[in-house]
């Protein structure tokens, strides 16, 4: 079991953590809106997550934390 | 549970003013974690230059300076001699470095300083709006090359690593990139073995990391992630073109 967190408001939707997700479990959402007016990343399917950390490696703004 | 990845103490907790996608923040991060894991927060002196990364001195942990446009070199180099137990870095951008501050950077690492050089290579000046730099690759589209450069009378485009490679005082040089995660990862081992170097006394250290710009490469992140992987990366081999202690310890 491993766990992702995304601190949502520091988001600035770059999108880069969609592209390495071996699980493709990261995707933006386009219901909402942050503070800064981006659609923020998040996780669906949480539990498939294996905690590799390629999502928070590549974030340049250190959104998600991973825990294991 | 326990946290496998969250913020390094090293990097303050605050918003970076980057675009969306800057490789900076990576970068940063980067720095940061090799600062936590060699628990040298409270002997290291970062000296910012100016370039998009100017604010970096709100952004590191650590005690900061800020110099001049490309004479971060020189100012590290004051800081160094004058507190030689200090682990001293500059953090600076390829206008900065392979421009206007060219001479620093060569003198620096022939004198063999005892100081670590991190050089955010994205290929334009971010910060002035995207004009062409010395790094820009042949045919590439800025501001200020709105035809592609044309090295016939624009030049070349500047390789430092390799061009250091050649001073006697430089002791750890190494190309690495943000691209991919495992690029991002070798490039932590390259910072985290400079700034072991300069723990070890054994001269000047640079890490070059090649990095996008999305906003003044005009492509989306995910793409300007893609050129980076392509055809920067195919101009500029990755790899480590000095290394003085792994020439030494084999002896
Ligand atoms: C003496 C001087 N000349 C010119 C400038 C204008 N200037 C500011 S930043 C910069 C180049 C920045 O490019 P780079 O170092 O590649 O950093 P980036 O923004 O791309 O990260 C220039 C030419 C200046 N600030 N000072
Ligand atoms: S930790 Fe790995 S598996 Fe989990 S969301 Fe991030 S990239 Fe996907
Ligand atoms: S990489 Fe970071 S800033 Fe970019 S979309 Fe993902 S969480 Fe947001
Ligand atoms: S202009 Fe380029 S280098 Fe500067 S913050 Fe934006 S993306 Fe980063
Ligand atoms: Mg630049």
């Amino acid at each position: 079991m491993a766990k992702v967190t995304f601190r949502e408001d520091r988001c600035k939707g770059c999108e880069l953590c969609t592209t390495v997700c071996p699980k493709h479990i990261v995707q933006m959402a386009k219901d909402r809106l942050n503070k800064k007016g981006f659609h923020p990343a998040e996780v669906v399917k949480q539990e498939e997550c294996i905690g590799c950390a390629f999502c928070a490696t590549i974030c340049p703004d250190t959104v998600i934390e991973v825990e294991k | 549970m326990t946290k496998v990845f969250t913020r390094p103490e090293a990097l303050n907790d605050v918003e970076l003013h980057y675009c969306p996608g800057c490789t900076h923040g990576i970068i940063h991060r980067l720095v940061a974690e090799a600062i936590d894991e060699l628990g040298i927060i409270g002997q290291t002196i970062g000296v910012a230059s100016v370039g998009c990364s100017v604010f970096s001195y709100n952004y590191f942990g650590c005690d900061m300076e800020q110099a001049a446009h490309g004479r971060a070199p020189a100012v590290a180099t004051g800081i160094k001699r004058a507190l030689p137990d200090r682990v001293v870095f500059t953090y600076q951008g390829d206008g900065d470095l392979a421009a206007i501050g060219t001479a620093e950077t060569v003198h620096a690492a022939s004198r063999g300083e005892n100081i670590t050089v991190i050089f955010v290579n994205n290929g334009v000046y971010g910060m002035t709006g995207g004009q062409m730099a010395p790094t820009t690759l042949a045919g590439q589209v800025t501001q200020t090359s709105p035809y592609g450069r044309d090295v016939k009378t624009q030049g070349y485009p500047l390789r430092v690593c390799e061009l250091l490679a050649q001073t006697e005082g430089a002791a750890f040089l190494a190309r690495t990139a943000v691209d991919n995660v495992k690029h991002i990862r070798e490039a932590k081992a390259a910072i985290k073995k400079a700034f072991t170097y300069q723990l070890e006394g054994r001269g000047f250290s640079l890490v070059e990391v090649l990095s996008a710009c999305p906003t003044y490469w005009a492509l989306p992140p995910a793409e300007a992630m893609k050129r980076l992987g392509g055809e920067v990366l195919d101009y500029y081999p990755l790899g480590v073109y000095k290394d003085k202690g792994a020439e030494t310890d084999e002896k």
